[in-house]
């Protein structure tokens, strides 16, 4: 059985003028020991979708439809209560700006020992040690326990939020961009530090990002997310090194690469659609070069080796795939 | 080619000074070396990206060469024309030949003024174009250029109603209508979304071409310094450690701080895994700069000289520059 198994999400936002369906019908899988990486642009409902799946959407945002089950239970039909405490003991998360999540007038190691005499029955002694055996885990000195964040600098704060959520053993952790606010080189230390992590400690994650490099470099899995929808789902070498779906070769091509030849950037034309407006069949037609009557019905699921995609033209996904290389291929569509 | 320099700094060096406060006293000052004594040059049409992590100076640099800092020693020229002190008319002149694209194009773009008025309103400043109907006429040609076409669609719009991928087309385009002669473009694509940053990369990179500029592109992020920029300096702690050809210094690595700077960049290849190469802890807060060189703390190679003495720049067979005790003497 799956730790985390999504099956047909949708959140939706009131606005004052409608509705908004950030999410629309996501499915997503989630085996221990998984590091998925859900990738996407700004405005595709990636943190939206985890924000649901922990129940933490804003007033005005809603799980409308699709199960959650979480270690066999349904997390949709849990109250505020039961959800709470199962967060930070099983599912755990890392915001995006983690770096200003501690409060400033406490100590940090009376921050993280916070969670732990919550929800477990430990003395203050206990929780202190438990504290100090995590960051040894996440590289910090133990006698920075007791220094205020403001002491600290980015990369440190950055390790100390994810010794906090390491906290309880939670089951499944999940980060929302991480690394963002960090250098290059704290971000691959601190990265290389959840890798060495999670496989000793055999725990899943969920990585949220717009880096497809940060993916690259960390995940097994990966889902590509665009207007709402997952559009690409499989192995992260399997989806990178040969995507299948038009936006993911889009993706890839857009990335600039220090190995091998210089290549030529290729842009993707276009913005994201308005999820506040009805849409009809594939989200990304407006922008996609191979775009055809057909795609106006929504594209039937292709599965493949170690994943799935969606797109009207799947059967001819090498002939797409060759084609996405070209960059005039992607400039016709402007 | 020394006839070929648009911009050259020489010895360039920034001083700030910070107040250490206690008990909500200014206990003491310190001096901050922002900028620290850098030799950088670019010459027409051609673009010197400069790397290196937030601190180290490349802001600051940038704002050097437009005028908007004040150098605390050496010579910024312009051509033949030593710039770094101008005041008053005589800044207000340089300030045509040297424009910016600043990162964030929901910043940078006045909420109330119209595209065009974004657009003509520097050309209104510096006196160009003999009435309103020429500068319109400027206008739409620049934003023409910058790929917003059709441009008599766009010039009546206000910021909010664009994307930010067109927002910073017309940072771009108000940066160019000047027709200036170096543009720097710091870090123009952390803000816009993956898809759309070629392009706005490939613009600029026509524009400094097909214009003849002398372009500076600041990031912190290598892959995309390598993809633009003919030539790099790597900046640490308010020094460049390294400069040269690009393709050169991501080939040779000669620093021990662009290894680690290199090798750090998460590449979008899973089968190429990121290497650390034994660098450690975090950049130093400048106010404090280690003796000697001022990256052997962090340094895999660090020798014992390094903690005592600055490295001496080493230029290499390849023209490259290097700032480190392993190279020195040569």
């Amino acid at each position: 059985m799956a730790l985390l198994d999504l099956k047909n999400i949708s959140v939706e936002y009131k606005l004052s003028n409608g509705t908004l369906k950030a999410v629309d019908q996501v499915s997503l899988k989630i085996e221990n020991g998984d590091i998925i990486g859900l990738v996407g642009e700004s405005g595709c409902g990636k943190s939206t979708l985890i924000k649901g799946i922990i129940n933490l959407l804003p007033s005005n945002g809603k799980v409308i439809d699709g199960e959650i089950i979480f270690d066999g239970v349904n997390l949709v039909n849990l109250s505020k209560e039961e959800m709470r405490r199962r967060r930070w003991k099983e599912i755990s998360l890392i915001t995006q700006s983690a770096m200003n999540s501690l409060n400033p007038v406490y100590r940090v190691g009376k921050q993280i020992i916070e969670p732990v005499m919550e929800h477990e029955n430990v003395s203050k002694k206990q929780a202190m040690e438990k504290a100090g055996e995590l960051f040894d885990l996440v590289g910090l000195e133990r006698g920075r326990l007791d220094d205020y964040p403001h002491q600290y600098s980015g990369g440190m704060k950055q390790r100390a939020i994810i010794a906090m959520s390491l906290a309880l053993d939670p089951k499944l952790i999940i980060a929302d961009e991480p690394t963002t606010a960090l250098d290059v080189i704290v971000q691959s230390q601190i990265l290389e530090r959840i890798n060495s992590l999670l496989e000793t400690y055999d725990g899943s994650m969920i990585l949220v990002t717009h880096d497809i490099s940060v993916v690259a470099q960390t995940c097994n899995k990966v889902a590509v997310m665009y207007g709402g929808q997952i559009i690409e789902y499989g192995d992260v070498v399997q989806v990178l090194k040969s995507p299948n779906h038009p936006y993911t070769m889009g993706l890839k091509n857009a990335f600039p690469s220090l190995t091998g030849e210089k290549k030529e950037l290729i842009s993707i034309a276009g913005t994201p659609p308005d999820l506040s407006q009805e849409l009809v069949g594939c989200r990304f037609m407006e922008r996609c070069p191979f775009a055809q009557e057909k795609c106006k019905i929504p594209a039937e699921i292709t599965y493949v080796d170690t994943g799935y995609f969606y797109c009207a033209r799947s059967d001819e996904r090498d002939e797409l795939r060759r084609q996405a290389d070209i960059p005039e291929v992607w400039e016709s569509n402007i | 080619m020394a006839d070929n320099k648009v911009i050259e700094a020489i010895d360039l060096k920034k001083e700030f000074i910070v107040k250490v406060k206690r008990e909500g006293k200014v206990r003491e000052t310190k001096t901050l070396k922002a900028v620290d004594g850098i030799n950088i040059y670019v010459n027409k049409g051609e673009t010197l990206g400069i790397v290196g992590e937030s601190g180290c100076g490349k802001t600051t640099t940038a704002k050097l060469l437009l005028g908007l800092h004040e150098a605390s020693d050496g010579k910024i020229m312009l051509g033949d024309k030593d710039i770094s002190h101008l005041h008053g008319s005589e800044l207000k002149k340089f300030r045509k030949h040297a424009q910016m694209v600043f990162q964030d194009p929901y910043e940078s773009l006045n909420p109330r003024f119209k595209i065009k008025n974004t657009i003509m309103e520097p050309l209104e400043i510096h006196g160009i174009g003999a009435n309103k109907a020429e500068r319109y006429e400027m206008a739409k040609e620049i934003l023409n250029e910058s790929g917003l076409r059709p441009a008599e669609q766009f010039m009546d719009r206000f910021p909010h109603e664009m994307s930010g991928g067109q927002r910073q087309r017309v940072a771009i385009a108000r940066a160019l209508v000047l027709s200036p002669e170096f543009l720097i473009a710091d870090e123009p694509v952390s803000m816009l979304d993956v898809s759309i940053r070629a392009g706005i990369l490939k613009l600029l990179r026509k524009m400094i071409a097909d214009r003849g500029l002398a372009g500076i592109v600041i990031s912190h992020d290598i892959s995309l310094i390598r993809y633009i920029s003919d030539r790099t300096a790597v900046m640490y702690l308010g020094k460049i450690v390294e400069q040269g050809d690009t393709e050169d210094i991501i080939a040779n690595r000669y620093h021990p701080y662009t290894r680690a700077l290199l090798g750090a960049a998460p590449n979008p290849d899973p089968e190429v895994k990121f290497t650390l190469d034994g660098i450690k802890g975090e950049a130093p807060n400048p106010v404090d700069v280690p003796s000697g060189c001022c990256f052997h703390p962090r340094c895999p190679e660090c020798m014992d000289i390094c903690k005592t003495e600055s490295p001496k720049e080493t230029i290499m067979d390849n023209g490259q520059t290097v700032l480190c005790h392993m190279y020195g003497g040569k």
